[in-house]
C-alpha cells in the first residue's frame, strides 16, 4: 500500500477541546501544524459537556483561585499533583476570559457579566460555604465552547485533517516520536505525518464500559497507541462514575441541576444525600454521590420494577429557570426516559462518564515516564493534553466543570511549550527504513482479520466485564475474577472477524482498531484496580474502606505488553505547589 | 425532450433480504446501501429486527442490524444524544437524527432510511459534506471585532445574549439545508438554511463588529436570495430550531439598511 508523506512542524490528534486549543495556539505561534481527526470537529465528545467550566471569576460572590485551588486537591483525594493543579486553577479565569473574547455565548448575569453556577465539591474559604464558580452557557457549555473553538481554528487558518483515524504512532530507534501513521477514510489511502512533536488530544475510553456517557467514538485511541510504544499510562484505576445518567439510556444530565437546586431522592422519597453529606448533600463530589447512590439501591431503597435506579427531582425549580438555565436536559429527559422535568422526576442512575487516568505528562503537556531514578523522564517528541492526559489535575476524582477548564488551559500550555522548543519550519531529520513496518503490519493484520469472533462481539463481552468487575464499588475478590475475565477477552481479539474488506469509509476496520484501543486500556484499568489495596476518589474498595496515605499516596504506572500483561511501578505525588502563591494542601480527611 | 429518470448507474436496485428469526416483535428497515468499491448500483436492503430486544431510536435499530447482522453497513454515529450531529440521516421521508428518532413513531410499514438527500454519497448512509463545511467556512463564522479586548469579559446584558438562543444550538447537521429544495438546485451558490443561520447568529451576537461586513458578503443573488421561504428547513430541524426565520430576519435587516 503506497503511503504519502506530509510535513509539519506540530502533528495534533484529535479535534475536541484541547486538540483544537493546541492547533490554533500553534498558528498563534507561526508553527506549522496539522490536526488530524476522525470526525469533524464538532462531532468531537467536549459538544456534550452541559455544565460549565469552573474558574474564580468572582461574578457571583468574592472568590479566590486558590479556593478553587484547594476543592480539586480535596475532591481528587490527594492523588492530584499540587504544582499542576496551581497552573490551572490559577490561570482558569484568564482562560474563561479569553473564551469570553472568542465568542462563546455564556449566560448572563443582571450585570451582564458571565453567569456562573454552583457545581459540585466547589467552596469559598477552604472547604466554606458553596461556591458558584462554574461558568455556563445555559446547560450547553461544552457545545458552544468546542464550535467557538473550531471557529477560531478557521479564523487561524489551520490545517485539519477530517475523517483521517491514527492507526499508531511512529518511534525511532532512540526513542524519539517522530509522526503518525493515519488512514484517510473517505480516500481510503495511508498517509505518513511527520513533526517534531506530536500532540495526542484523543480524549477518554469511555467505551470500555456497556453503560456510559461517553459518545461511541470516545475509544481512547491515544492510550491505546502509547501502551503500544511499549510507554506507560498512569492512575488507569480511576474512572468516574456520573451520578446522574439517564436510567436506561446513559445519556448525561448535568451536575448543574443539582446546582440550580434539583435533589436525589429514593424509594421513600427520601433526599438521602443528606445522611452522607450532611453539609454539601446532593453536592458533594461525583464519587460521594454515585457510591451514595449505589449504597441506596444495594439496600432495597431504589425506585422501579427492579429497584435499580433512583430519582432526580427538579419540578420544584419551576418552568422558568428550566427554560433559561436547563433546557438541553428538559430536552433530553423528555426524548430519551418520556419525562416532562416540570411535573416528574428524572430516572437516573450512576454512569461510567470520565476517566482521571491516562497519558502522564507533566504542566507543559509533555509525557514522562519512570526510567530508572528519573520519575519525570521526557518522552522526546511526544505531548498529550486533555482526558487522554493524566497531568495529574484531576487526582483521584475530577470535581465537575474541571474538565473544560483542563482542555483550554493544557492545550494553551502545550502549544506554548512546543513553540519554545520548535523553531518554524526546522528541517526534518532522516528517517530510518523500515520505520512504519511495524504499525503497516498490525493495520494490515486487522484488516484483513478472518478470525470467527465479530468485532462487536468482542466489545460487549469487554463491555459487561467492566461494567460488572471495575464499577463504583470494587474488591479483591471481585476484581481478581475480572482480571481472569478481561484476560479472556483480550485474548479473544486473536480471533477477530473484519467482514467489511474495503477501505473506503470500513468502519467495522475502524471499529476494531478503535476495540483494539479499548482492549488494552480495559486490561489496564481492572489490572490496576486490582492492585491498589486502598480507597481514594473514585477507586472504593469495599475490602479496604480507608485511604492508606502510607503506602499508597504515589501514581499507578502500568505497562500492557503484547501479550495483555501488565507490569506495574508508580511516581510520586507532587505534594508541593508551583509557586509561593499558594500553601500545599496537606492531606486530610475527605469529608462534605 | 428532456429526461425524466434517473442515469442508469443510479437507479435504486431491490438489495438482500435478512429475516430474523423468532423474532417476538419483528420490524423491517429498508436501508440504503451503496459502495463505492464495485460499479453495482445502490441497493435497497431489508432487514427484519426484533424490536423486543432493541432499543427505541433507529439508530440503536441500525447499530443492531451492524452489530448482530451485517458489520459492513455503513454510517456516522457518536454521541447518540442528539448533539454531535452525526447522524442525520432521511428516515421515512424526513430528515431527522438516527438517535432521537422513536422507532414506534414511525408510520406503519417498513422504515425506509436513506443518506441526507442530494448529497454525494460516499458509502451507504454516509454523505460528502465537504461542501456544506466549506460554505461554513465562507462566512467567516467567528468574532470579529475591532475594539480593544476589556481585561474581563465583554459585558452583554441577558437580553443582548436572549437573542441568540434558537441560533447558537445549531449542530451542524445539515438536516436543514439538504431539505430545501432552493439548496438541491443552486447548492452549489445558496448557502442553505444553515449556514445563513449560522450567519445571523453573529449578525444579532451584539458583541460583533462586523455586522456590515456580514451583510455585504450576503448582498448576493444567490448566496441569501435563493431562500423562497419554502420552510423545509424549520420542519425537519431535529433541535426544533427555526432557519427560515433567521433568514428572514437577515432579508428584512438588508432592506432596513437600503434605507
Amino acid at each position: 500500500m503506497e503511503i504519502q508523506q506530509h510535513l509539519y512542524d506540530v502533528i495534533v490528534v484529535g479535534a475536541g477541546g484541547s486538540g483544537l486549543r493546541a492547533t490554533f495556539g500553534l498558528a498563534e505561534k507561526g508553527l506549522k501544524a496539522a490536526c488530524i481527526s476522525k470526525v469533524f470537529p464538532t462531532r468531537s465528545h467536549t459538544v456534550a459537556a452541559q455544565g460549565g467550566i469552573s474558574a474564580a471569576l468572582g461574578n457571583m460572590h468574592p472568590d479566590d483561585w486558590r479556593f478553587h485551588f484547594y476543592d480539586t486537591v480535596k475532591g481528587g483525594d490527594w492523588l492530584g499533583d499540587q504544582d499542576a493543579i496551581e497552573y490551572m486553577c490559577k490561570d482558569a479565569p484568564r482562560a474563561v476570559i479569553e473564551l469570553e473574547h472568542q465568542g462563546v455565548p455564556f449566560s448572563r448575569t443582571e450585570a451582564g457579566k458571565i453567569y456562573q453556577r454552583p457545581f459540585g465539591g466547589m467552596s469559598v474559604n477552604y472547604g466554606g460555604d458553596q461556591a458558584q464558580r462554574t461558568c455556563a452557557a445555559a446547560d450547553r457549555t461544552g457545545h458552544a465552547m468546542l464550535h467557538a473553538l473550531y471557529q477560531q481554528a478557521l479564523a487561524h487558518g489551520a490545517t485539519m485533517f477530517v475523517e483521517y483515524f491514527v492507526i499508531d504512532l511512529i518511534f525511532d530507534k532512540e526513542g524519539v516520536c517522530r509522526g503518525v501513521l493515519a488512514l484517510d477514510m473517505n480516500e481510503g489511502t495511508m498517509h505518513f505525518f511527520r513533526g517534531h512533536a506530536v500532540i495526542l488530544a484523543t480524549g477518554g475510553y469511555g467505551r470500555t464500559y456497556f453503560s456510559c456517557t461517553s459518545a461511541h467514538t470516545c475509544t481512547g485511541d491515544g492510550g491505546g497507541m502509547v501502551l503500544r510504544a511499549g510507554l506507560a499510562l498512569q492512575d488507569m484505576e480511576f474512572v468516574q462514575f456520573h451520578p446522574t445518567g439517564i436510567y436506561g439510556a446513559g445519556c448525561l444530565i448535568t451536575e448543574g441541576v443539582r446546582g440550580e437546586g434539583g435533589y436525589l431522592t429514593n424509594a421513600t422519597g427520601e433526599r438521602f444525600m443528606e445522611r452522607y453529606a450532611p453539609h454539601a448533600k446532593d453536592l458533594a463530589s461525583r464519587d460521594v454521590v454515585s457510591r451514595a447512590m449505589t449504597v441506596e439501591i444495594n439496600e432495597g431503597r431504589g425506585v422501579g420494577e427492579h429497584k435499580d435506579h433512583l430519582l432526580l427531582n427538579l419540578m420544584h425549580l419551576g418552568a422558568d429557570v428550566i427554560h433559561l438555565r436547563l433546557p438541553g436536559i428538559a430536552e433530553s429527559a423528555r426524548i430519551f426516559a418520556g419525562v416532562d422535568v416540570t411535573r416528574e422526576p428524572i430516572p437516573v442512575l450512576p454512569t461510567a462518564h470520565y476517566v482521571m487516568g491516562g497519558i502522564p505528562t507533566d504542566i507543559h503537556g509533555q509525557v514522562v515516564q519512570k526510567r530508572g531514578d528519573d520519575v519525570n523522564a521526557i518522552v522526546p517528541g511526544l505531548f498529550a493534553v486533555g482526558e487522554a492526559a493524566c497531568v495529574s489535575v484531576h487526582g483521584g476524582n475530577r470535581l465537575g466543570s474541571n474538565s473544560l477548564l483542563d482542555l483550554v488551559v493544557f492545550g494553551r500550555a502545550v502549544a506554548e511549550r512546543c513553540a519554545e522548543i520548535i523553531k518554524p519550519d526546522t528541517a526534518h531529520r532522516d528517517l530510518p527504513v523500515g520505520l512504519l513496518d511495524k504499525a503497516m503490519e498490525r493495520f494490515e493484520t486487522l484488516r484483513n482479520a478472518n478470525g470467527s469472533t465479530p468485532t462487536a462481539d468482542i466489545r460487549l463481552a469487554m463491555q459487561r466485564t467492566m461494567q460488572k468487575y471495575a464499577a463504583v464499588f470494587r474488591s479483591g475478590d471481585t476484581l481478581a475474577e475480572g482480571k481472569a475475565k478481561i484476560s479472556e477477552v483480550f485474548d479473544s481479539f486473536s480471533d477477530v472477524r473484519v467482514a467489511d474488506r474495503s477501505l473506503i469509509w470500513n468502519s467495522d476496520l475502524i471499529e476494531t482498531l478503535e476495540l483494539s484501543n479499548l482492549l488494552e486500556q480495559a486490561v489496564a484499568t481492572m489490572h490496576s484496580a486490582e492492585q491498589r489495596p486502598e480507597t481514594r476518589g473514585a477507586h472504593a474498595r469495599e475490602d479496604y474502606p480507608e485511604r492508606d496515605d502510607v503506602n499508597w499516596l504515589k501514581h499507578t504506572l502500568v505497562w500492557v505488553d503484547p501479550a495483555g500483561k501488565t507490569r506495574f511501578d508508580y511516581r510520586p505525588v507532587h505534594m508541593h505547589t508551583l509557586t509561593d502563591e499558594v500553601a500545599s494542601v496537606p492531606l486530610g480527611k475527605r469529608v462534605y | 425532450m428532456g429526461e425524466f429518470t434517473l442515469p442508469r448507474n443510479s437507479k435504486i436496485q431491490p438489495g438482500r433480504r435478512y429475516p430474523a428469526k423468532d423474532a417476538k416483535k419483528p420490524r423491517t428497515f429498508r436501508i440504503y446501501r451503496w459502495s463505492p468499491d464495485d460499479d453495482q448500483n445502490p441497493r435497497m436492503d431489508s432487514f427484519e429486527v426484533d424490536l423486543a430486544s432493541c432499543g427505541p431510536m433507529v439508530l440503536d435499530a441500525l447499530l443492531k442490524i451492524k452489530n448482530e447482522i451485517d458489520p459492513t453497513l455503513t454510517l456516522r454515529r457518536s454521541c447518540r444524544e442528539a448533539i454531535c450531529g452525526s447522524c442525520a440521516m432521511n428516515i421515512n421521508g424526513v430528515n431527522t437524527l438516527a438517535c432521537i428518532c422513536s422507532i414506534k413513531e414511525q408510520a406503519a410499514g417498513d422504515i425506509k432510511i436513506y443518506p441526507l438527500p442530494h448529497m454525494p454519497v460516499v458509502k451507504d448512509l454516509v454523505p460528502d459534506l465537504t461542501h456544506f463545511y466549506a460554505q461554513f467556512a465562507s462566512i467567516k463564522p467567528w468574532i470579529r471585532t475591532q475594539s480593544p479586548m476589556p481585561t474581563r469579559e465583554r459585558l452583554q446584558s441577558p437580553e443582548e445574549r436572549e437573542r441568540l438562543n434558537g441560533l447558537y444550538e445549531c449542530i451542524l447537521c445539515a438536516c436543514c439545508s439538504t431539505s430545501c429544495p432552493s439548496y438541491w438546485w443552486n447548492g452549489d451558490k445558496y448557502l442553505g438554511p444553515a449556514i445563513l443561520l449560522q450567519a445571523y447568529r453573529w449578525i444579532v451576537d451584539s458583541r460583533d463588529e462586523a455586522t456590515n461586513e456580514r451583510l455585504d458578503d450576503l448582498e448576493d443573488p444567490f448566496k441569501l436570495y435563493r431562500c423562497h421561504t419554502i420552510m423545509n428547513c424549520t420542519r425537519t430541524c431535529p433541535k426544533g430550531l427555526n432557519p427560515a426565520k433567521a433568514i428572514a430576519e437577515i432579508k428584512k435587516l438588508m432592506v432596513a439598511r437600503r434605507g
